[in-house]
């Protein structure tokens, strides 16, 4: 079982973390809200780090979940808010016990993870984007895509104690 | 960590040491900048040394990319060095590995470069 959320490690993230507003923290879940920055992924990023080694993953899970979260972010903050400062993401950590589940919302006008070609094919390895959605499959157990109105949900699931596995397929 | 990035001549490769995170906003455009002063100099035989970068996200994936073939489309060879497990095990799963001529000697990088 990994310790619960509890507040030594949001102490940490809040004075890490200067931008982030705790909206509600609730036992082992809780969530903030960013503006639409560079800026805000490398909290997103930061705080994401944190909260996998609270929740009991070791020193490499973590960085690949850091990794998943800051691309997820850059989708949001990037693709989906275009950098509007009226937009905003809302970032939600639940820790279950078993699995740490990271939900990234934006506000922009949606996503289609299947049109993004796939990065590995012969044809696309020489193109300078289009890797972020891979790799976060790659580091993370589960990802879903959930349409908003307006935005885009992902989802990000990590067991804990999991080798690095075989990404699932995501759901619309 | 800020990037940076600094240049040297060996045997007339020019090689640059790089330090610090290649990813979107300041990273990544430090890398871009680098490679088109080189490039815009006339330096066509670039080693990237990676020793020192700490981490790379997908835009600093791309960023190196488009590094390797804008020196290629200009009749230019680039190659990679000293990468470390984190960018290694990246360039492994993006399967950029088998795209990049990646050493782990300076001096064997240098003597691959044709003469």
């Amino acid at each position: 079982m990994s310790p619960p959320l509890g507040k030594p490690a949001l102490r940490r993230e809040k004075s890490g973390i200067a931008r982030i507003h705790i909206q509600q923290m609730t036992g082992d879940r809780f969530s903030y809200t960013l503006d639409s920055t560079l800026d805000s992924v490398n909290k997103a990023e930061q705080a994401a780090e944190q909260i996998a080694a609270k929740a009991g993953f070791d020193e490499e899970e973590c960085l690949r979940i850091a990794m998943a979260v800051r691309e997820a972010a850059v989708n949001a903050v990037l693709h989906g808010n275009a950098y509007d400062p009226k937009k905003k993401v809302n970032v939600t950590y639940e820790s279950t016990g078993d699995k740490l589940v990271i939900r990234i919302a934006d506000q922009g006008n949606g996503l289609d993870p299947d049109s993004v070609p796939d990065p590995l094919a012969p044809e696309n390895l020489l193109k300078t984007s289009g890797r972020g959605i891979f790799l976060i499959r790659s580091f993370m157990d589960e990802v879903k895509f959930r349409d908003l109105e307006p935005g885009t949900e992902i989802t990000l699931v990590k067991n804990v104690g999991a080798p690095l596995g075989q990404p699932e397929e995501d759901s619309k | 960590m800020t990037m940076k990035a600094s240049t040297r001549q060996v045997d007339g490769v020019t090689v640059v040491d790089f330090s610090g995170r290649i990813t979107l906003g300041e990273g990544s455009v430090v890398l871009r900048d680098t490679i088109r002063d080189l490039i815009t100099k006339g330096n066509k035989k670039i080693l990237l040394n990676l020793g020192d970068v700490t981490y790379i996200d997908s835009s600093g994936i791309g960023e190196l990319v488009s590094a390797y073939t804008t020196v290629r489309n200009g009749g230019g060879e680039l190659k990679l060095l000293n990468l470390t497990k984190k960018v290694h095990d990246l360039l492994q799963i993006t399967k950029l590995y088998t795209v990049f001529d990646i050493k782990d000697d300076e001096a064997t990088a240098i003597q691959a470069f044709a003469k």
